[in-house]
């Protein structure tokens, strides 16, 4: 009995170590994103930003558009199944389009980016860890998270709601092209359909949604590297808990924000 | 008045001292050499006086500030007074060398880009480097990236230089070069310089005095003529290259005598047993006549 409480105790004080280190660099990041700001901050973390909206942006739009237009007809695909029965077809216009602006663009983004970048957050991390680079940044008297973090959570903050905008576009575009072959309806009136049904309050959710991921993706990625001790494979090792752990919070908070807009909706 | 002041510092991992109480005193323009084995807590040391870890008691003072509880500008002047040679290099592997050394150069100070360029230069060319700056650290050997960070170590013209471990891993040649550099800043720049290595001719070569660590405190702090003069049985062992006896024949044999009685043979394995054993005692008696 002893041992079940005592193992009950261990793994939630480590958890809420975790949570506890997430926050408390997250204040820290947070603090620090002011230098990172264009003309009022430091011109070099700026840059980096730059750099970094590169890598987790640019070069993600051909992954996330591809997931994004597959998913689109998916969902049509899924939904017209269904709907063809009951002869409600034009119901699938409302399916993709607020499917995929309230849920599933900003979750098919995070998934990718967490994938793509949160490992490579990770992975950075961890390997400057292991070589020193950090203790070195440390006593060259920069900070590691002003340093390190802060652009990479302004670059996030910026292109992971423009990658969800991006996402939402795409899928609903498949949606216009299932609907074109399946029912002959024009892109016209799919589109005029598409703006009905979408209200900005589902663009805005969708926009929430995306900024809280790409915090969650920025923090638990950085925080891995940063808790790298040891050598490469404690790297490999942050590299997939990166992942793993930033996949898991986006889906657990996703749920979170999803209740709360629906407690809060006045529809 | 001395430099950098350690006085009664205590770490502890886990519950596991590590540093058990050391006093020392290192004063302006001189090298102070770490010397101790692997595990003895030089590494230890040597993060407490750049200021990465805490102490759990005690302090270390440098130019007269406590750097475990002064306010974080401080810990800015002080870091930037002090230039770190990391083992490895530590170079910023997405920088090229060049870029290494600009790094604090270009955030730390009001140079204009110019100026910097020739400063870059200049210290690259002390630590013979000025044709490589264009390279990656990858590119480089590991004599040369440890070069190239000690130049980025001189970059702000610091008070204080350290070292860690600056010939571990490079052949005695390109060691020997590295210890005549560090000689050859001191004369030129006339720094406090702080090396923690187990190499002893390279400690010899460098030093003005010698810390010896044994277990987390100091066996001896001294001229380099009074350690290697010292009696004291582990410094002795050290210089002496003795190896400690971790493998004893006591032990070899016990286990010997334990598989044996362990393993019942048939009369065909007996009379293996029994030549082995004979040839295992042969090995111990002859061991013991040459002592």
């Amino acid at each position: 009995m002893a041992t079940f409480t005592e193992s009950v105790g261990k793994s939630t004080l480590k958890h809420l170590d975790y949570v506890g280190g997430l926050s408390i660099q997250l204040w820290a990041t947070i603090r620090s994103l002011g230098t990172s700001l264009p003309f009022t901050g430091n011109r070099y973390r700026w840059k980096a930003a730059i750099g970094q909206m590169f890598q987790i942006g640019v070069e993600a739009i051909p992954m996330v558009g591809l997931m994004a237009v597959c998913s689109g007809f998916i969902l049509a695909m899924q939904g017209g199944y269904e709907l063809r029965r009951v002869g409600a077809m034009q119901y699938v216009i409302d399916l993709v389009a607020i499917g995929f602006t309230r849920e599933l663009g900003p979750l098919l983004t995070a998934i990718a980016v967490s994938g793509r970048s949160g490992s490579a957050f990770s992975a950075e991390i961890g390997t400057m860890m292991v070589t020193e680079e950090v203790d070195a940044l440390r006593v060259m008297a920069f900070e590691p998270v002003e340093f390190v973090l802060a652009p990479k959570l302004l670059a996030a903050l910026i292109v992971v709601p423009c990658l969800g905008i991006l996402c939402n576009v795409c899928g609903i575009f498949a949606g216009g092209i299932f609907m074109f072959f399946s029912t002959h309806l024009s892109l016209g009136i799919y589109v005029h359909g598409v703006m009905t049904s979408i209200h900005l309050r589902d663009v805005i959710s969708g926009v929430i949604k995306s900024v809280a991921f790409a915090i969650i993706i920025v923090m638990v990625g950085c925080l891995e590297g940063f808790r790298v001790r040891g050598g490469p494979e404690a790297v490999g090792r942050s590299a997939t808990a990166g992942v793993v752990n930033s996949t898991f919070l986006v889906i657990v908070a996703d749920a979170v924000f999803t209740a709360i807009f629906y407690f809060t909706g006045g529809h | 008045m001395a430099i950098i002041s350690v006085r009664d510092l205590v770490v502890e991992f886990d519950g596991r001292r590590v540093l058990d109480g050391l006093n020392l005193e290192i004063e302006p323009g001189e090298t102070m050499v770490l010397l101790g084995g692997s595990g003895t807590g030089k590494s230890t040391l040597l993060r407490q006086i750049i200021g990465l870890e805490r102490p759990k008691s005690g302090s270390v003072s440098v130019k007269g500030v406590d750097i475990a509880r002064c306010s974080p500008a401080e810990l800015k002047q002080i870091r930037l007074s002090m230039g770190v040679a990391f083992q490895d290099g530590a170079l910023f592997n997405s920088l090229t060398v060049k870029e290494n050394v600009a790094l604090a150069l270009r955030e730390h100070t009001a140079l204009s880009p110019s100026i910097i360029e020739l400063v870059v230069w200049m210290n690259l060319a002390v630590v013979g480097l000025a044709d490589f700056e264009n390279l990656l650290p990858q590119e480089l050997s590991g004599g040369m990236k440890k070069r190239a960070a000690v130049a980025r170590a001189l970059a702000l013209d610091p008070e204080i230089l350290v070292f860690d471990e600056p010939s571990a891993g490079l052949d005695p040649i390109v060691a020997a070069e590295l210890d005549e550099l560090i000689l050859l800043l001191k004369q030129a720049f006339q720094m406090t310089v702080i090396v923690v290595t187990h190499e002893l001719p390279s400690a010899f070569r460098i030093a003005d005095r010698i810390a010896m660590l044994y277990k987390g405190s100091f066996l001896a702090v001294g001229t380099k003529e009074e350690i290697k003069a010292s009696q004291n049985p582990h410094i002795r062992q050290f210089l002496d290259r003795v190896p400690d006896k971790t493998a004893s024949e006591r032990a070899a044999e016990k286990y010997f005598e334990k598989y044996v009685q362990s393993q019942a043979p048939s009369p065909r394995q007996r009379k293996w047993w029994e030549r082995a054993e004979a040839g295992f005692e042969k090995y111990v008696q002859s061991q013991e006549v040459k002592r």
